[in-house]
């Protein structure tokens, strides 16, 4: 993991003491809510249904178990209330899509003390919202993937210490995000982003960089356009400054909903990717514009020499032992992974279970995965992009030890991509945006769907939900996707097929398709099961889902689904 | 970085440009005056932000870079490392705490565009 320096650590408690000012003028009646509100954003507090929302940074998802100890801190000292109804009482952390963990009940009169007591374990929550350069996002198996190519963390912290407090792109038309990926195996949703970032060498071995701009969710699913096959490592932040250069000039600023990057890559085309072109080979030119520097590059790289050694003799015969009970077998197949060191093997946490919503720990939950990951993976998790924790350094020999103390955690359901392993957003019952709830929705289909044999049957699926338009969810890019939707102030819920996050399951990114009206929330999970029925009929052999929704497309599913309506066969009847 | 109240007037023979105009097509024009004010028409509209990076940067325009219109006191740190020199206050805003503002960070990521031209010059 990146070490902080002297000067990492004064940033982030600098930025601490400057945001208790704000918040001490804000408390003061000096600085209004309105211009409180940019300021607070910055520092990941949201307003939200309840309390503020506070979004910490874990950036490119890398956490030390210290760290993930203080977010429990945080959980039961900060968030915990002892009043409300028993499900508005706090004390967990929500693991968010973009690596981030996310509070819902802290006070805003404590905001300043819960950030002193993070820049304590280097944490903050700069820049994880407002109109800004978000955390940067990448493949939670960076560093230990077989399939990488070249390891995308330094580049990554690189880019993180470039885009913190940038002067110039601190207000940006909107939030803007990027995600580099490393690997052949696109697992960092690139083409959904503002910029996606694909290392890449050339014939040389060189190390450079594909830049793809203009991705994005929203109310306007766009895939990001590349505009570079190759710029130079050295050269990439001089890139991106061109990028967010011309978007900050000249994006739109007058509709919220026009002001992503996509929207101006799209109206402009080839002018927009000239401009970048252009403002790059100005600062180019210029002899005051820096490359980064190859002993920077080094440094920064130096914090992510494996923290294991490559073991030598062969491992114990424990993965695949038959003595071994069939859950275990289960559990190796779908949440134990590959990984580049001999001996070693990558082991997801899920957070996916009966009883809590997608992505969501409590304090207690969030101590003991920092234990095992002391105990099992050099006292370091990876947050994923499916809202679930990982374990990047985990011996092969100890898989039985680990499986046990998983078990007991709650850690163990092995369900790793599967159908109910879904992204979910925490929806209406905790966000301010939210048009419908998730959380009672992804509840009801893991009930549905609970029977692991089943789930198993059905194989690699992704089932992502969002609780509006904001997409939060992602479920633009699920496999099946779920959206909430307010008609007439109740909760409906749209459902697409077909969608991709761009990996290699899923073939090229892209938005799945809407079949049909909305559904009422009850009939959301004899929808799911009528579509999943259909598929299960109409497979042929080990056809994953998605296939089958290409292969067929969207009507037979449309049908199945159209058939298990009940209070809205009449708006379907109309419509 | 000076800090200037609604009352103080705006340097004189200033060039006012707003935030939707192209500062590298008006070099000429620009650089034919000791001073550019740049228009924040909300405080958290960025636009000027770049304008004036691009004026020391792409320009090396050394004239006065004067912020004027929707400014905040918690933007004058932000304005002093885009290369402004002054920054005239909304109404409401109290110059000590935008002094105060300049005060919370001893050094940054990113080096200021005259750290990079020191550097250039060798």
């Amino acid at each position: 993991m990146y070490r902080y320096t002297a000067f990492d650590r004064r940033q982030v408690r600098q930025r601490a003491a400057q945001y208790r000012d704000q918040l001490e003028r804000h408390l003061a009646g000096e600085l209004s809510a309105d211009d409180f509100r940019p300021l607070r954003l910055q520092n990941g507090w949201y307003v939200q249904r309840h309390a503020p929302m506070l979004r910490v940074a874990i950036p490119y998802g890398e956490v030390s178990s210290p760290q993930l100890r203080a977010l429990a801190h945080v959980a039961r000292e900060f968030d915990l209330q002892d009043r409300g109804q028993p499900t508005q009482r706090g004390g967990f952390g929500h693991f968010s899509t973009r690596q981030n963990i996310q509070f819902n009940w802290i006070p805003l009169a404590r905001s300043a003390d819960a950030m002193d007591l993070l820049a304590e374990v280097d944490m903050h929550g700069i820049q994880t919202s407002g109109n800004c350069i978000r955390n940067i996002t990448t493949d939670a198996l960076a560093g230990i993937a077989p399939d990488e190519v070249v390891d995308p963390r330094p580049y990554c912290e690189v880019l993180r210490q470039w885009s913190t407090l940038h002067p110039e792109f601190a207000f940006l038309p909107r939030k803007f995000k990027i995600a580099v990926n490393g690997a052949r195996e696109d697992r960092a949703a690139t083409g959904w982003h503002d910029i996606g970032l694909t290392l890449v060498k050339d014939a040389a071995g060189t190390v450079g960089f594909e830049v793809a701009v203009g991705g994005g969710m929203g109310r306007t699913p766009i895939i990001a356009t590349t505009i570079a096959q190759f710029v130079p490592w050295a050269q990439v932040l001089v890139f991106i400054e061109a990028i967010v250069r011309v978007y900050n000039l000249y994006a739109r600023r007058d509709n919220l909903y026009k002001a992503r990057i996509k929207i101006l890559v799209k109206a402009e085309g080839e002018r927009f990717v000239r401009a970048v072109h252009d403002e790059f080979q100005a600062l180019l030119a210029d002899p005051a514009t820096r490359p980064i520097p190859t002993e920077e590059l080094a440094r920064v790289a130096a914090c992510f020499a494996d923290p294991v050694q490559a073991r030598s003799e062969p491992a114990a015969a424990a993965p695949i032992d038959l003595d071994h009970p069939p859950a275990f077998q289960r559990w190796l197949a779908r949440n134990v992974h590959a990984h580049r060191l001999p001996g070693y093997r990558a082991v997801t946490l899920s957070l996916k279970r009966t009883g809590q919503a997608p992505g969501d720990a409590t304090a207690d939950q969030l101590e003991r995965a920092a234990a095992l990951a002391e105990r099992f993976s050099a006292g370091e998790l990876r947050v994923t992009h499916q809202q679930n924790l990982l374990l990047p350094w985990v011996r092969e020999d100890e898989l039985p030890a680990l499986w046990a103390a998983a078990r007991d955690a709650g850690f163990a359901t092995p369900n790793i991509g599967l159908l109910t392993d879904m992204i979910a957003c925490p929806g209406g019952d905790l966000c301010a945006l939210a048009n419908a709830r998730s959380i009672p929705i992804a509840a009801a289909l893991n009930e549905r769907f609970e029977d692991l044999d089943l789930q198993h049957d059905i194989g690699d699926i992704a089932l992502h939900i969002s609780g509006c338009i904001n997409s939060c969810g992602h479920h633009h890019s699920g496999h099946i996707g779920i959206l909430g939707v307010d008609k007439d102030g109740s909760e409906w819920y749209q459902v697409t097929l077909g969608g991709s996050d761009g990996s290699e399951l899923s073939g090229p990114a892209q938005p799945g398709k809407v079949i049909g009206p909305s559904f009422a929330a009850d009939e959301v999970p004899d929808v799911l099961e009528a579509v999943i029925d259909t598929y299960l009929r109409e497979r042929l052999g080990g056809e994953p889902f998605l296939h089958a929704v290409r292969r067929l497309g969207v009507a037979p599913f449309r049908s199945a689904a159209d058939e298990v309506r009940r209070s809205t066969a009449h708006v379907e009847a109309v419509a | 970085m000076n800090l200037l109240t609604t009352s103080d007037a705006l340097p004189s023979g200033a060039l006012l440009l707003a935030n939707t105009d192209d500062v590298l097509a008006r070099a000429d024009e620009i650089r034919r005056h000791p001073s550019v004010v740049l228009q924040f028409p909300k405080w958290t509209d960025g636009r000027a932000y770049s304008q004036a990076v691009l004026l020391r940067g792409r320009l090396r325009f050394t004239g006065n870079i004067v912020a004027s219109g929707d400014v905040v006191a918690d933007m004058a740190p932000l304005l002093r490392r885009c290369g402004f020199d002054a920054a005239r206050l909304r109404a409401d805003q109290r110059l000590e705490t935008a002094r105060r503002t300049l005060g919370h960070f001893d050094g940054h990521y990113q080096a200021t565009l005259a750290e990079r031209h020191a550097a250039a010059a060798g």
